[in-house]
């Protein structure tokens, strides 16, 4: 018996221990507020250098809510974990990150921990800005500094105990996340470099497009592979993508530019904003290295694909024939849809997305087809100027799995998807996972 | 919620709750009841409008995808009813009773936009989400291509063989 006490003492002392070098290790002090600086106190060529970066990372999508005011926070992200609301980053002292110094703002960037020493959720992206350089991250405080302050709390999280507990964080830090700035790749041209500095860190691609672990870490292992995310399906960027017609480096520009091209399909959902909020306003060698990078990791130069024979079957895909007589999906389709999506043969047109072209076709799964079905794509959003209305409110769950289905089969020579109706249902019910 | 546009040309101010159809805004709000209630779920094509030059189905629009677009109903088509279409729509007698009409003319305009000399098959693919009670199809197609050979000059089987 008292060996027992002894032994259970001496287990009772090592877990103290380690909690007590655990929470030594994890411990972060906090950084002296400063008094928010003027905004005239900085380089205005610094300001705009940090625009542009700013562009680059979209801060301005997380960073504000649906008509709210710019950087003031309050976008609700719903997780796995709970609903987490981005943080105020305009220069307001009491609400914001007025009271940051240039010093507290990069520990945030490049190691996930908040002025006050508290560690940030990886909601924040910080896994892919440590990679940032400490220049740009100065260019980026300039910025940030200098946009008008407003006085706006966000909503508290809803992340349960123990999850919210922020030195857990330290623990989820050590299993995942790798500090350091970015490395160039010694045998790779200046621009891939630009390319996936820029893609790896400030743009954090793989925040989307990879594939999370159960406990919300990227997979190294699938590096922009593809994944669920906010209700929608973020393709591979890799040679994984199902798009029939190769990503070339020449259509990811295009794409990244101006949301979409005629030969891939629209940048709708989750995507619009990281083009219409970023990349339409990159400087254009920027949007070229990306897609430059991101190509070379695709495999589409190593696919000599014969892109007029591709869209050649396309188009002939897209003719109605007797033999669809009687089935349901495509009368729907030649009612509601074939009056906008019509091309002549000579070749797709931009505001004419040939369906049998497009990712959300030729994806794994019908997430993306069933969203843009249901709940269209505005004006803004996509192309801008083309918009598609949401026929969610016209058609029943099976009408849309009838045309979803139907696409499938007689656009692509995919194998069917499974359960449409069931995507449809939950797509319908705002589920997003 | 407020959203904006321009109809006809005219800037608009909508107060109306966002999942509102733009068909009730042109109809109830500007008074334009050119544009006619048909299916209510975009299969029949008699609420179609211009936005942005392209033919849409305003029943299933909800107003709030089209914040800060430029928006064209059938008034709006042409000052003096002299669209092309509409002439050939008045020459060759199509409608008989012409609740869809004007949707057929707004699919059509844009449709010889995309393809300015559209054959039978362009024709039945692009219109076929357009329907008629009546079976105007003929008179529809006939009137279409009187529209093309006057917009552009020649109609596609006179240019086979030109």
């Amino acid at each position: 018996m008292r060996r027992l006490a002894k032994a259970l003492a001496t287990l009772l002392g090592i877990v103290v221990l380690g909690l007590v070098v655990f929470t030594i290790w994890a411990w972060r002090s906090a950084i002296a507020p400063i008094a928010p600086p003027v905004a005239t106190s900085f380089d205005p060529a610094l300001v705009a250098k940090g625009e542009k970066l700013a562009d680059a990372g979209y801060c301005l999508t997380c960073h504000t809510p649906p008509k709210g005011k710019p950087y003031a926070g309050g976008l609700p992200m719903v997780t796995a974990f709970g609903t987490i609301y981005s943080t105020n980053i305009t220069p307001d002292a009491a609400t914001g990150i007025g009271n940051w110094s240039l010093e507290a703002f990069s520990r945030a960037m490049h190691e996930g921990v908040a002025r006050d020493g508290s560690h940030l959720f990886p909601a924040f992206p910080y896994d892919h800005f440590t990679q940032v350089s400490d220049d740009d991250v100065k260019a980026l405080y300039a910025f940030m500094m200098t946009r008008p302050a407003v006085a706006q709390a966000p909503p508290p999280n809803t992340v349960p105990f123990p999850l919210n507990v922020r030195l857990l964080q330290a623990g989820w830090k050590l299993l995942y996340f790798k500090e350091g700035r970015y490395q160039p790749v010694a045998d790779r041209s200046a621009e891939w470099n630009r390319g996936a500095y820029l893609a790896e860190g400030l743009s954090h691609c793989g925040a989307c497009h990879t594939p999370r672990g159960a406990l919300g870490a990227e997979k190294q292992d699938a590096h922009l592979a593809g994944a669920s995310i906010d209700g929608w399906f973020a393709p591979a960027l890799t040679a994984a993508n199902t798009a029939p017609v190769p990503w070339s480096a020449a259509e990811l520009h295009d794409y990244l530019r101006n949301g979409g091209t005629a030969y891939h399909g629209v940048a709708a959902g989750p995507m619009s904003n990281v083009v219409h909020q970023g990349y339409a306003r990159v400087d254009d060698a920027d949007v070229n290295a990306v897609a430059l990078y991101i190509a070379s990791g695709n495999g589409s130069a190593d696919r000599k694909a014969d892109v007029g024979q591709i869209v050649g079957d396309a188009l002939a895909r897209s003719r109605y024939d007797a033999s669809q007589a009687g089935d349901h999906g495509a009368a729907l389709y030649m009612s509601a849809c074939a009056a906008c999506h019509y091309n002549p043969s000579s070749g797709p047109l931009l505001a004419r997305p040939e369906l049998g072209l497009k990712s959300s076709v030729s994806a794994p799964d019908p997430t993306n087809l069933v969203q843009v079905i249901l709940h269209g794509v505005s004006v803004k959003d996509g192309l801008p100027g083309t918009m598609m209305p949401a026929f969610g409110t016209g058609l029943s769950d099976d009408d849309v799995a009838a045309i979803a289905v139907y696409l499938r089969k007689s656009r692509t020579t995919l194998p069917p998807w499974n359960d449409v109706a069931g995507v449809v249902a939950r797509v319908r019910g705002g589920k997003t996972t | 919620m407020t959203t904006t546009f321009t109809l006809n040309g005219k800037p608009m101010s909508a107060e109306v709750p966002d999942d509102t159809p733009l068909l009730w805004v042109i109809r109830e709000t500007a008074n334009l009841t050119g544009t006619k209630f048909g299916c209510g779920i975009g299969m029949c094509g008699a609420c179609t409008v211009h936005i942005e030059g392209r033919a849409t189905r305003s029943c299933i629009t909800p107003v709030s995808l089209v914040d800060g677009a430029a928006i064209t109903t059938i008034e709006g088509l042409s000052a003096d009813n002299s669209h092309p279409l509409q002439k050939a729509w008045v020459a060759c007698q199509v409608p008989q009773c012409g609740y869809c009409q004007s949707g057929q003319i707004m699919q059509a305009a844009a449709m010889l936009k995309d393809i300015p000399q559209p054959s039978d098959a362009d024709i039945d693919g692009v219109m076929s989400g357009n329907l008629c009670r009546c079976m105007a199809y003929v008179r529809i197609r006939s009137a279409i291509k009187i529209a093309a050979v006057e917009m552009h000059g020649v109609a596609p089987e006179v240019a086979k063989h030109a």
